[in-house]
């Protein structure tokens, strides 16, 4: 029973990586967008939740006691449309400038929670975020299975949402875009338009995935928002199946997994002196299994059904001499 | 009082400079933003570190400060075995990494993203060869001299400062005076054309990585002598070299280290005016300027 419950806490945080895991599968997997500040996002969206629902407390801003729900959807919102600023500044530059300019928000957000005391608690970050279900809180084990139900019923929703939009000719769009650019542009789609919705509705389910993590743990601080989130999301993207909205969420989980378990071998294997050393082979490990996936296995686990793509690799270097023309093209209007 | 941040935005835009060459030049002939770049001015301090410290446990007498440096002939010396050493571990990274990709045509943002593993995997295995606690090439104390009133420095950062400028020339000769130079300018330009006329792209792309890796090896070194070396020194450096490399102008060596010092003395007067917590928005925020003001640089040359 006890084994069962540690497994319902486990899925639960798996499954609130899985939301950030979609969003980016938004942007990357179906937009072929290179988000390198997901955990920027990711933090925007606890914070802002965290804001709205946490109680007043003197000496900070917010803590406006609102709904959980509200907490949530303020939380994706403010994160979709910090992506959707970000978006509009660089998508009509080259492929790269969105991924410099979206590490640059994610370092200006850490330092921003690190700093600005007033609003975000600094480094001691936000207790008290009020939890699904609090009020079961006595019965452990009920409440750790309804949250379990909360966040399966979040993942489903988040899945077929995206599902439903990648499917809608709106979905085809973006694929055409990624695919062939020079050929949708002369079918008279703004790549810069539908590139920016997908990239705002991604930087949404980022959000949302935050604020989900935060109320499940109760507690937030800057230090759960470094580089290495970013990091650990897009191998759960890349080792699932990018382009998959199912690969996903099993990325999701399995990498939660590998990392738990690898972590809690780290800590029972090595003694305490030893373990940073440890942790920072851990990621030296993740760093090359993620380069050892693009090269050996680039589609992951689940890759993409139903395209219509001979290989990938003659695809992937006709969609780059294409965003070539496209900058170049741009600059010359610019 | 006034004067001073600008000694000080002076010796860190020199270092900024130094790695942003590396980046402009892997961006406009290997048309990729490489994430790894920062990790290879840590590797370069702490390869030179390795080998000064070395030499000084085997020789102590060039561990004594040369004239009115903090450091002996020890730094010097391993800086040469720092900057060979960093250049063929870029190298490796490339023939373990880049190149494979480029052959089976990836995108360019595949190149962007394993460039983003490989500076995980490098960051933190310095970290786990040399732990986390920051170290120092000498512990020798060095009291900064007044050069004009209201403004001091120490002769380390004046070394950093000439060096920078001293090295910026030298490069921009070689990429405009060499044939070496004219074969890298070409394959930026148009590489279809450039391997029509029977430029090597191959030995291009090889003289690009040991001239990055060597610059941004003498910047870490740098960095190492006038503040310190930490295993996240080049992370924190990325968003600053990506910042000057924009601002400078893709492919453009000057416009890399004037822009390097631009940045670097923002960084120094926000440090003095608003406060040090801030430093590490500045470059954004320059970075954001520049993408809404003018995308392609100061020297306007097109980005490819």
């Amino acid at each position: 029973m006890d084994l069962l419950i540690y497994a319902a806490f486990f899925l639960t945080m798996a499954l609130t990586y899985a939301v950030i895991c979609l969003g980016l599968n938004l942007q990357w997997g179906q937009t072929g967008l290179f988000n390198v500040g997901i955990a920027g996002f990711v933090a925007v969206g606890a914070y802002v939740s965290a804001l709205l629902t946490t109680p007043a407390i003197d000496g900070r801003l917010g803590g406006f006691g609102l709904p959980i729900l509200i907490g949530w959807l303020g939380g994706g919102l403010a994160a979709g449309v910090l992506c959707f600023l970000l978006g509009a500044l660089t998508l009509r530059l080259r492929a790269d400038y969105l991924a410099i300019a979206t590490f640059g928000a994610a370092v200006v957000i850490q330092l921003a929670l690190l700093n600005l005391e007033g609003v975000t608690g600094g480094p001691f970050g936000i207790g008290f975020i009020p939890r699904p279900f609090g009020i079961l809180q006595s019965h452990a084990n009920l409440f750790t299975l309804a949250n379990l139900g909360v966040m399966l019923a979040t993942v489903l929703l988040s899945y077929l949402v995206l599902e439903h939009l990648v499917r809608s000719p709106w979905g085809r769009v973006l694929r055409a875009l990624r695919e062939d650019e020079t050929a949708a542009r002369a079918l008279g789609k703004n790549p810069v338009t539908y590139r920016l919705q997908a990239f705002a509705i991604g930087g949404f389910f980022m959000g949302l995935g935050g604020a989900a993590q935060a109320h499940f743990i109760g507690f937030i601080a800057p230090d759960n928002y470094l580089p290495i989130l970013t990091f650990q999301v897009w191998t759960m993207l890349i080792v699932g199946g990018s382009g998959n909205m199912r690969g996903a969420i099993l990325g999701a989980v399995l990498v939660w997994a590998i990392w738990a378990l690898s972590g809690s071998a780290v800590s029972a294997l090595f003694p305490p002196e030893a373990q940073a050393r440890a942790a920072s082979l851990q990621i030296v490990m993740i760093g090359v299994a993620l380069c050892a996936v693009l090269l050996l296995r680039p589609r992951g686990l689940l890759g993409e059904a139903g395209t219509l793509r001979a290989r990938r690799p003659a695809l992937f270097s006709k969609a780059s001499l294409s965003k070539g023309t496209h900058s170049k093209g741009s600059k010359t209007n610019a | 009082m006034i004067l001073q941040p600008v000694m000080d935005g002076l010796v860190n835009g020199a270092i900024i400079g130094l790695g942003a060459i590396g980046v402009t030049l892997t961006y406009s002939i290997l048309r990729f933003a490489n994430f790894a770049h920062g990790e290879l001015l840590s590797w370069g301090a702490y390869l030179a570190l390795t080998i000064s410290a070395a030499l000084g446990a085997m020789l102590p007498a060039l561990g004594t400060p040369i004239g009115p440096f903090s450091f002996g002939w020890s730094v010097p010396i391993a800086m040469a075995g720092s900057i060979l050493a960093t250049a063929a571990l870029t190298l490796a990274t490339d023939w373990l990494l880049f190149e494979r990709l480029r052959r089976s045509g990836a995108a360019t943002i595949i190149l962007v993203m394993a460039s983003f593993g490989a500076a995980l995997a490098l960051r933190n295995l310095i970290e786990f060869a040399y732990t986390s606690s920051p170290q120092y090439f000498t512990n020798a104390l060095q009291i900064s001299r007044e050069i004009l009133p209201g403004l001091r420095a120490t002769p380390d950062q004046m070394l950093v400062v000439g060096l920078g400028v001293v090295l910026v020339i030298a490069v921009h000769l070689v990429l405009t005076r060499s044939a070496a130079g004219r074969a890298m300018r070409a394959v930026s330009e148009n590489p279809q054309l450039a391997a029509l006329v029977g430029i090597d792209a191959r030995g291009v792309i090889r003289m690009v990585w040991i001239l990055g890796a060597g610059l941004a090896a003498i910047g870490g070194i740098m960095s190492g002598v006038v503040v310190q070396i930490r295993p996240t020194m080049g992370h924190d450096l990325l968003l600053p070299l990506f910042a000057a490399a924009i601002l400078g102008g893709i492919g453009s060596v000057p416009g890399a280290m004037l822009a390097g010092l631009m940045v670097g003395l923002a960084e120094a007067f926000t440090v003095q005016i608003i406060g040090a917590e801030w430093r590490a928005a500045v470059s954004f925020v320059i970075l954001v300027a520049v993408l809404l003001l003018r995308p392609q640089g100061i020297f306007g040359k097109a980005m490819a």
